[in-house]
């Protein structure tokens, strides 16, 4: 893999993450985080999606009009969605149970379209795909993490198989309630954002604005 | 004639093929382009949605059906880890009941009856009158499947399909009763769209504890169940027609409220359940 490949592909981990840095796709990540697995499933769906409607739209973009640019593309996204959730529901009926409305907002997820007007719509498909699977990567690598602290330090399981047994089924792990409710990705997802920029001090942010220090003499 | 053909049929895909890339090349922002790029696309991924779903069809509908006899069967205190749900479904016989009479009837077959597509028949349902419809589902079925669990010839538990109306959205469920058809034995919802966290809180297995060995029925045969505000005082009187309420849900309580009225009333399973009592089916 020569190095523009493998960088569009592997930027969007840490360097450039969809959720840690360009702050997208939050809500999905607060409410389907309370287990591993359904933060697998919907990993797995989010970047199935992002990768071929990349691919997709790429194929066509020269002939995109641009006046009905973001419509040719939401239809692209929501066509693949709906047939992501009909494979769900066929062959994952329990975890398609569990994501329930999650899944169809992944149309809504901002990290779709915002890798169709990026990348998809400048770049050939083959990258583009590839820009896909690794911005996929990069939401599923926080999902994955925020579901596992979730779901260890909320019901002391992982992949519904316990880790810590619980004071309620005679163990000694007194399970923190609050990791459950979605403030708590909220928390999880700061914290990680925090340790990142301290690990790669590029990624902070200059303030936009600052408070204008007025020296006495200004004044006169 | 044939000549005629012959000299036609070459020149008509030419001028499809001309007219194709004559679009094509067209500048993007011109009207033509871009209603045709619409068109074509629409097209596109319509046929790709469609077939997605006839195909995936038969899968989903088998799906739901296994997740149906899950339910039964977790209602009624059968499942066991690990083994197959079809096995088990194999102690459970299903029968259909005239709501109307509350007799069996053998006028539909019951492996393959959908009360729930039943009720949107006008033939094969009654509208219900709006004073009575506490439940909110405006049309019953006329026949509705009820699961019988058997220890030879005696019924031991009898489960009954309800459903009715939340906050959001109607809640489908099952309610298994003792032979008495009086005592609760479970109450499980299979599917609804409620709030999580809130009245999702009904699949809730703490919550779902609560219902065994509540009574349905006073001694005049009222359906006196009821989901309560707040939590139930033992001491109470009818405390044992009372559960307690989910927090932050008042309204979904009380669609579990009307639905079981409802259903345990006269327009739903009262005949039946009389009959049942009697030993008279």
């Amino acid at each position: 893999m020569d190095r523009a490949i493998k960088d569009v592909m592997f930027e969007p981990l840490v360097n450039n993450n969809p959720i840690t840095l360009q702050i997208l796709g939050i809500c999905s990540a607060l409410a389907v985080t309370t287990q591993l697995s359904t933060a697998l499933t919907m990993s797995l769906a989010l970047t199935l999606v992002t990768a071929f409607s990349s691919m997709a739209i790429s194929a066509i973009r020269t002939h995109i009009p641009s006046s009905i640019r973001i419509i040719v593309q939401m239809t692209i996204i929501a066509s693949l969605v709906i047939v992501v959730d009909q494979f769900l529901k066929a062959f994952a009926f329990e975890i398609s149970k569990q994501l329930s409305v999650f899944v169809g907002l992944i149309i809504t997820n901002c990290i779709v379209l915002g890798r169709a007007e990026a990348f998809a719509m400048k770049n050939p498909p083959w990258p583009s795909f590839l820009d896909g699977i690794g911005n996929g990567l990069g939401y599923s690598l926080i999902l994955i993490l925020v579901g596992i602290i979730r779901e260890l330090f909320g019901s002391g399981k992982l992949l519904g198989v316990t880790v810590f047994e619980q004071v309620s089924e005679g163990g000694w792990y007194i399970p923190n309630g609050m990791l459950l409710l979605p403030p708590s990705a909220f928390f999880i997802i700061g914290l990680l954002i925090w340790g990142i920029r301290v690990w790669k001090p590029r990624q902070l942010e200059k303030p936009e604005y600052q408070i204008h220090q007025v020296h006495r003499t200004e004044v006169m | 004639m044939p000549e005629q053909n012959g000299n036609k049929t070459p020149e008509t895909p030419e001028k499809n093929r001309n007219w194709l890339a004559e679009t094509l090349a067209m500048d993007n922002e011109s009207r033509r382009k871009t209603l045709f790029v619409a068109l074509v696309l629409c097209l596109v991924c319509s046929i790709i949605v469609a077939s997605a779903a006839v195909l995936l069809r038969p899968i989903q509908n088998a799906n739901q059906a296994l997740d149906r006899k899950r339910n039964i069967l977790e209602v009624a205190g059968l499942m066991e880890p690990g083994r197959s749900v079809d096995e088990l479904f194999k102690k459970i016989e299903t029968r259909i009941v005239d709501l109307a009479s509350g007799t069996y009837t053998d006028a539909v077959d019951p492996n393959t009856y959908d009360a729930r597509k039943a009720a949107k028949d006008p033939a094969l349902s009654d509208p219900i009158p709006q004073s009575e419809d506490i439940a909110s589902i405006k049309t019953r079925a006329d026949y509705m499947p009820v699961y019988l669990v058997k220890d030879g010839d005696v019924v031991k538990t009898v489960i009954l399909p309800v459903s009715g109306y939340g906050l959001w959205s109607t809640l489908y469920g099952f309610l298994a009763l003792d032979s008495d058809g009086n005592t609760v034995q479970g109450l499980k919802f299979y599917e609804h769209a409620e709030t999580p966290g809130l009245g999702g809180e009904v699949d809730n297995p703490r919550w779902r504890n609560l219902w065994p060995g509540k009574k349905i029925y006073d001694a005049e045969q009222k359906p006196l169940i009821e989901v309560v505000k707040g939590s139930v005082d033992p001491q109470s009187t009818n405390a044992e027609y009372k559960v307690d309420g989910l927090a932050g849900a008042t309204l979904t309580s009380r669609g579990v409220t009307n639905m079981l009225r409802f259903w345990l009333g006269e327009q739903g399973y009262a005949p039946y359940l009389a009959r049942l009592r009697e030993g008279s089916l």
